[in-house]
């Protein structure tokens, strides 16, 4: 039974093969020069039959691939179902829902122009971040050990911060010279409210007698702040900084409808105003298996920082 | 001998949330010689662990004075170390990193880096350098705050309940290993317990206190020699006088018959 699930997604991508080879394309839908889904179902067949040999030669009982098997399967089988809908039968309308082939087509074929704007894109996210992440953490600390800029600053980061970033747009096309510096200050602004509220948050629960332990130790104010305070809030941190991360990508797409001139945002909105519908998926595509990236990134930094974690704190 | 501990009068008062005042000492007197083994013994609640966290400089006395070898007591200090009840081992730190964290605070690990596997290997934890805290069993925890705080050398240990939180035969062991350091050691070693049994087995005076606001009801010099016997006849008969005294403290009336 399990040697049977791990063939199923091979099965399903035969299934796919098949339906696309010899069922007639509606003639709705403009043809593409490669057939783009076939050569995509190809290299998935490579790949799940590499995957069926590495688990038959694994000794241990735990089959990895198999236990994924079923969803890629049905996976598969929805894009062949999709492939039905619009290439073959054109059941839906054809410029706003283009064949897989099409959208394909735009990422192979558009891939030097794509590449450039998830470079600019990149630029803005990671300097915005970058700042927000510094910004946040230095207010946390300061505003969680100190009780005088906690009185002063407080009611201001608990005013500005629920504001959505993007709401600051009419001012910040005023304010920065170029609309990139503020874009970047909005992406920075929607990552250091939750950055700063978790990392003062954190500092405050630390239990007191982690602090008293290291000053009978003979650790000065300072040491206990970066020795103690800092990680030991760290989690609390880790938590701020995830949240601020994903507030941070909304922030990033919005501001680049409205100002920057180029970015894998303000792409999808002129490819929806050019009405290329292909384009617009081709770039949500990419949005998605970036941005997945991007997370899984964050995630490897938190399990390497917090390794000391594990077993005791699961999110 | 350096590491004699005077107290003088010492009260402190505590305000809480909701505006009462506590008295948790009222007028605590008490000279610790360098080198002794003293026990504080009390009903709980009674503010021991007041007292030990006054010598330690935690926290300062309402009124009264605390001084070490002649010198007031002003803040903590390294030579003056605490060992918490449940260790509170930092968990972010591997065990290794927990136990060198005084001489990397105080500045001195470069000097002094060789006896973090000293006190490891004293400990017997050699091989759970790179394990974390939540990887290691209550014995072996507690075991590595003593050495976490040993390292620094302090002239006198302040022990809170350290065996409270373990088993019966893990407290037992770790006793011996108590006692075995402070004969090697030679330092003033001040235990805040509630274990009678653990009071008499460790040390050279027992002070016994009344519950709160606490005073010293009584102290008992304990002249039995090292390693001492649980059954024996001199062991059960101070037990029983500590009991006795821990019994009818506070309370005035007799109960007027024998059993």
């Amino acid at each position: 039974m399990k040697r049977l699930k791990s063939w199923l997604p091979l099965l399903s991508v035969l299934l796919a093969v098949g339906v696309d080879l010899w069922l007639p394309d509606s003639p709705l839908h403009t043809p593409t020069k490669t057939k783009y889904f076939l050569w995509f179902l190809l290299i998935l067949g490579i790949i799940f039959i590499i995957n069926i040999i590495r688990d038959n030669l694994r000794k241990t009982k735990d089959k990895n691939f198999a236990k994924q098997a079923p969803f890629y399967a049905v996976l598969i089988l929805l894009l062949n179902i999709f492939n039905l809908v619009s290439k073959k039968y054109a059941l839906l309308p054809v410029i706003f829902f283009p064949s897989i082939d099409r959208v394909f087509s735009v990422i192979v074929e558009d891939s030097a122009f794509l590449a450039t704007c998830v470079f600019s894109s990149a630029k803005l996210l990671f300097a915005g971040f970058a700042i927000g992440v510094i910004a946040g953490v230095i207010t946390g600390i300061a505003v969680g050990f100190n009780k005088v800029i906690s009185y002063w600053i407080n009611p201001l980061v608990r005013a500005i911060g629920p504001m959505p970033p993007t709401a600051w747009i009419p001012i910040v096309l005023v304010v920065f010279p170029t609309t990139f510096a503020g874009s970047v200050f909005l992406i920075a602004l929607s990552v250091w409210f939750p950055t700063t509220i978790m990392t003062a948050g954190g500092i405050q629960n630390i239990p007191n007698a982690y602090f008293e332990v290291a000053s009978t130790l003979g650790a000065g104010r300072y040491y206990q702040i970066l020795k103690v305070g800092i990680p030991a809030a760290m989690p609390q941190m880790f938590l701020g900084i995830f949240n601020g991360a994903g507030i941070s990508f909304v922030t990033l797409m919005t501001a680049e409808l409205l100002g920057v001139k180029n970015g894998i945002g303000w792409y999808i909105n002129w490819q929806k105003d050019m009405m290329a519908y292909a384009n617009v998926y081709a770039g949500l595509i990419i949005i998605a298996v970036s941005f997945y990236l991007l997370v899984m990134l964050l995630f490897k930094v938190r399990d390497r920082i917090l390794v000391w974690q594990k077993g005791v704190i699961k999110w | 001998m350096v590491g004699a501990i005077d107290i003088n009068s010492v009260i402190k008062k505590f305000t809480t949330d909701d505006g009462n005042e506590i008295t948790a000492l009222d007028g605590v007197d008490l000279n610790i010689k360098a080198g002794e083994f003293i026990s504080l013994i009390g009903p709980s609640g009674c503010g021991k662990s007041t007292l030990l966290r006054l010598i330690a400089g935690l926290s300062t006395p309402t009124k009264g004075t605390l001084s070490m070898d002649g010198a007031g007591i002003e803040g903590t200090s390294y030579e003056r170390g605490l060992v918490f009840q449940n260790a509170m081992l930092f968990p972010w730190l591997n065990i290794y990193d927990n136990i060198a964290f005084g001489l990397k605070a105080r500045n001195v690990y470069r000097k002094h880096k060789e006896r973090v596997s000293k006190f490891i290997n004293m400990v017997s934890l050699a091989g759970f350098e790179k394990s974390y805290p939540h990887q290691l069993s209550g014995g072996m925890i507690q075991r590595a705050g003593l050495a976490r705080v040993l390292i620094n050398d302090p002239k006198v240990l302040l022990l809170d309940e350290p065996l409270g939180a373990l088993d019966a035969f893990t407290r037992m062991n770790l006793q011996d290993e108590l006692i075995h350091l402070w004969k090697k050691e030679k330092m003033t070693m001040i235990l805040v317990t509630h274990d009678v049994d653990e009071a008499v087995y460790l040390s050279s005076r027992i002070v016994v206190m009344t519950p709160r606001p606490a005073k010293v009801e009584k102290i008992l010099d304990v002249n039995l020699s090292y390693p001492r016997v649980r059954s024996s006849s001199e062991f059960l008969y101070l037990r029983t006088q500590i009991l006795k005294i821990l019994d009818y403290a506070g309370k005035t009336e007799d109960p007027g018959y024998f059993i």
